[in-house]
């Protein structure tokens, strides 16, 4: 996240005058609450699924680690509904000229994404604090709608931003919005892989994040139940989507150099208009040459087109204002995140050819070492990915129409606001941290002696005990 | 159809009033309880009143300023620009009250409780206060139609500093009375008595701030004033007359239907200023609500999903409300001052009736 939201900055950096400073902060504090909103989207899923099979098998161990990520899930829920609040806050305080030109139009996804929020916020109320309270199955319904209106709620957050991609779905005369199709703006061109994507992404984050946490105890020899079950019930679920993740990007990249092909000839280096183009891996472009990178000649026409002689838009078809700012950043960032899906799918394939083979887990520590930095490596392609559609169409902020200059406030005073949300989000960032590593520290002594939600009560002695 | 979705913007405005209005009044009666010995009966109260339902309360803001940017675009970008110093203290305080509130759950060590704790108490105190300035500088009409940049002057004015102490008033106000209920409910005398004088109190001071600010906008925007007391009279008597109810069932020691009164009454505030306004969006500009920079699909779109709200989030707030008031939303054994803190829960009546969920092989499912 870190290392994300640091290359962020340095790209705003490029720009000039206020809206440096606006970038910045949106970049930071949107990079921030995208995990937690991965989190918010996915983690659900993930408790409903290990609840599900606590109460259907009385198995004692998934109905603990079920509540234990409910707690999880309430200081992750709570963290996000504020930082996303912060959100919906910036978009008129550091943007009010696109709001100004375009609020009427954006703002009826947003609108339908409210009435999720209110669910999830609703049902995450019940299902948090109803623990014990209501009887198991009960208790288990109540967290659906958490986890259904979290999807609903990413599709309309997502229309939004594939909206700014390829913008549609209104007239304007004079500089005012004169007509708006309601069904367009939910649904652009790019909503079709967009959402899809973002889905399955905080799908991986929450899955990935949930199994690295259980295979770092499983590194440090607490080779027991409790951890092979946390590992697999967040592995397992992203692992099987992980492939489908690979497939919806190939998808998107494909129409984006269709859709946004300054975008993407930044994300390929794809200087100028051409056929045989050839594909970078890694490289830094600097002033027409790539240093330090792998040349493999015809492949990216073939990737696009599935023929090599396909001709691919460079950025040169537009003046160089026009071009996205630092583009090996971006493709940087692209090939962080192919690569990093790649090594995800990797590990998943490995556990399913082990489990096919020996109906086991691997035993390697290497796969361990892998299943402990999944978390990490899906935050970062997660990151990545978001640098690369928002640098990307840099820029503009509403592509082809308004540049984020044009939307960016004319207030002073950006520069103070950044450096106090800095320290907030940092402060709040460490706690949110030091707090789950509390929890943790908290569980591995509580072994013992907790009872279980929906489960047999302890025997007395260790009740009195307690 | 621009009014009725203007009508839709204030509705939804007066919900997060009158319920995430509370939540911040349930904070400052948290930094108003005193140590840590004195106050946690008090706080033990406001927190499990405030848990299930916080998060739920506070999205009637989020959903507030997507109606305001979606139906009134130019309005919106003018007043995010002209306040933005004041929003952007209201969002910090945002920010610190619900991460300190949900952090303050699961610190044990008490000197971070307190930290955390104390971030929460703060902030509630501060953000109505600054939203409230936003309000009165809106109503004063300091926010011009195509604002470029921020004014210090507008939401420093003596109405708006007024509107802001009325908020914070009546935040704790509306978390006076529906404490009261709270600890009724629970048949706490002790509390009951606790928050009956503080309700009480609040209530006297909310008035006093109201009758203040009417007289400050009496001499500072007579076209105003008259409008408040022209058409819109029949709301300030309404607001004025739940006031005085509320008083006097309190002091009569009947707090049942109290609640909706404190309610209706502060409700009545915010529509007396909508009438009055009406259909001026900013005073003191052109900007009306039909004028203000969106089409009729997109009136048409924030309708559908008001109905939408109607029909689905409703009912699901009744759901959480009503398991709440039956004190089923407790989250098991990881209340903040339950365990953690010592005897103030153990023992008692739900620990018991959890010890009999888990042994009644009916509720395994």
């Amino acid at each position: 996240m870190s290392i994300a939201s640091g290359a962020v900055l340095l790209a705003a950096a490029q720009g000039s005058g206020n809206v440096v400073p606006a970038r910045a902060q949106m970049a930071g504090t949107l990079g921030f609450h995208i995990i937690l909103a991965c989190f918010g989207i996915a983690l659900p899923s993930i408790v409903l699924l290990a609840e599900f099979i606590g109460l259907r098998r009385q198995d004692e161990t998934a109905m603990r680690l079920a509540r234990r990520w409910s707690q999880v899930m309430g200081v992750l829920v709570a963290v996000g509904a504020v930082t996303g609040t912060v959100l919906s806050f910036e978009m008129g305080l550091l943007w009010p000229g696109l709001m100004r030109q375009y609020g009427s139009v954006l703002g009826v996804p947003f609108g339908v994404e409210g009435l999720f929020f209110f669910l999830e916020a609703i049902f995450a109320g019940i299902y948090l604090w109803g623990w014990r309270r209501l009887p198991g199955w009960a208790h288990w319904w109540s967290g659906v709608p958490i986890a259904v209106s979290g999807i609903l709620g990413a599709i309309s957050v997502v229309a939004v931003n594939a909206w700014m991609n390829t913008p549609g779905g209104f007239t304007q005369a004079g500089g005012r919005i004169t007509s708006v199709d309601v069904w367009q703006v939910f649904f652009p061109r790019s909503a079709v892989y967009e959402m899809p994507h973002m889905i399955l992404a905080a799908y991986l984050v929450a899955g990935f994040g949930v199994a690295s946490v259980y295979a770092a105890g499983i590194l440090r020899g607490r080779r027991d139940r409790y951890h092979y079950t946390g590992f697999a019930l967040g592995f397992v679920p992203a692992a099987i989507l992980t492939p489908f993740q690979i497939f919806v990007g190939d998808t998107a990249a494909r129409a984006i150099a269709h859709d946004q092909p300054v975008k993407f000839a930044a994300m390929e280096y794809v200087a100028q208009t051409s056929r045989h183009v050839p594909e970078w891996l890694a490289g830094v472009y600097v002033n027409g040459h790539v240093y330090a990178g792998i040349k493999i000649p015809d492949v990216d026409s073939l990737l696009v087109g599935f023929g090599p002689g396909t001709q691919i838009t460079g950025w040169d078809s537009v003046a160089p204002a026009d071009r996205p700012p630092v583009v090996w950043l971006i493709h940087l960032c692209f090939d962080a995140m192919v690569g990093l899906g790649c090594l995800l799918l990797l590990a998943g394939l490995w556990a399913a050819w082990t489990g096919w083979r020996r109906r086991r887990w691997p035993r390697p520590r290497l796969f361990w070492a892998l299943g402990a930095v999944s978390g990490l490596a899906a935050v970062v392609a997660m990151e990545c990915g978001w640098v690369v559609t928002e640098v990307g169409r840099q820029p503009w902020v509403v592509y082809g129409l308004q540049t984020t200059a044009q939307a960016a406030t004319t207030n002073g005073g950006v520069l103070a606001s950044l450096s106090i949300i800095i320290v907030i989000y940092g402060v709040i960032g460490a706690a949110t941290i030091a707090i789950l590593l509390m929890l943790a520290r908290r569980w591995r002594r509580d072994d013992r002696d907790e009872a279980v939600p929906y489960g047999p009560p302890p025997p007395l002695a260790d009740r009195l005990e307690s | 159809m621009a009014a009725a979705v203007g009508g839709i913007l204030l509705a939804s405005v007066t919900l997060y009033a009158v319920l995430g209005g509370a939540d911040f009044g349930g904070g400052l009666w948290d930094l108003l309880a005193g140590t840590t010995a004195a106050g946690r009966a008090p706080r033990a109260l406001i927190d499990e009143s405030i848990t299930p339902v916080w998060e739920a309360n506070h999205v009637w803001l989020v959903f507030d300023l997507v109606i305001f940017w979606t139906a009134f675009p130019q309005a919106f970008a003018s007043v995010m620009t002209t306040l933005a110093l004041p929003l952007w203290l209201a969002v910090g305080g945002i920010v610190l009250r619900g991460a300190g509130f949900a952090f303050r759950k699961e610190i044990t060590r008490l000197s971070w409780q307190r930290a955390a704790g104390a971030a929460f108490a703060f902030s509630s105190l501060l953000t109505p206060f600054f939203m409230g300035t936003v309000i009165g500088a809106i109503a004063a009409g300091a926010v011009p139609a195509d604002a470029s940049h921020a004014s210090q002057a507008a939401w420093t004015s003596p109405t708006a500093v007024a509107t802001g102490f009325l908020f914070t008033c009546a935040c704790g106000y509306l978390a006076g009375v529906y404490l009261v209920t709270e600890a009724a409910r629970r048949g706490d005398r002790a509390m009951r008595t606790y928050f009956t004088r503080r309700a009480q109190a609040a209530a006297i001071v909310a008035g006093a701030l109201s009758l203040t600010a009417l007289a400050e906008l009496h001499s500072s925007d007579p076209a105003f004033y008259s409008r408040l007391t022209g058409r819109a009279l029949p709301l300030v008597l309404l607001a004025g007359a739940c006031g005085l109810a509320v008083l006097a069932l309190l002091s009569a020691g009947r707090p049942r239907g109290t609640r909706v009164i404190a309610a209706l009454g502060v409700a009545a505030v915010i529509w007396g200023w909508g009438v009055a306004q009406y259909p001026v969006l900013l005073p003191g500009t052109g900007v009306t609500l039909t004028n203000a920079g969106a089409t009729q699909a997109t009136y048409v779109a924030v309708i559908v999903v008001a109905i939408a709200a109607v029909i689905l989030v409703v009912p699901s707030f009744a759901l959480l409300y009503a398991l709440q008031a039956r004190r089923v939303l407790r989250g098991g054994e990881n209340g903040p001052w339950s365990v953690h803190h010592g005897s103030l829960e153990k023992g008692s009546i739900h620990d018991k009736m959890c010890a009999r969920d888990q042994a009644d092989p009916g509720k395994l499912g």
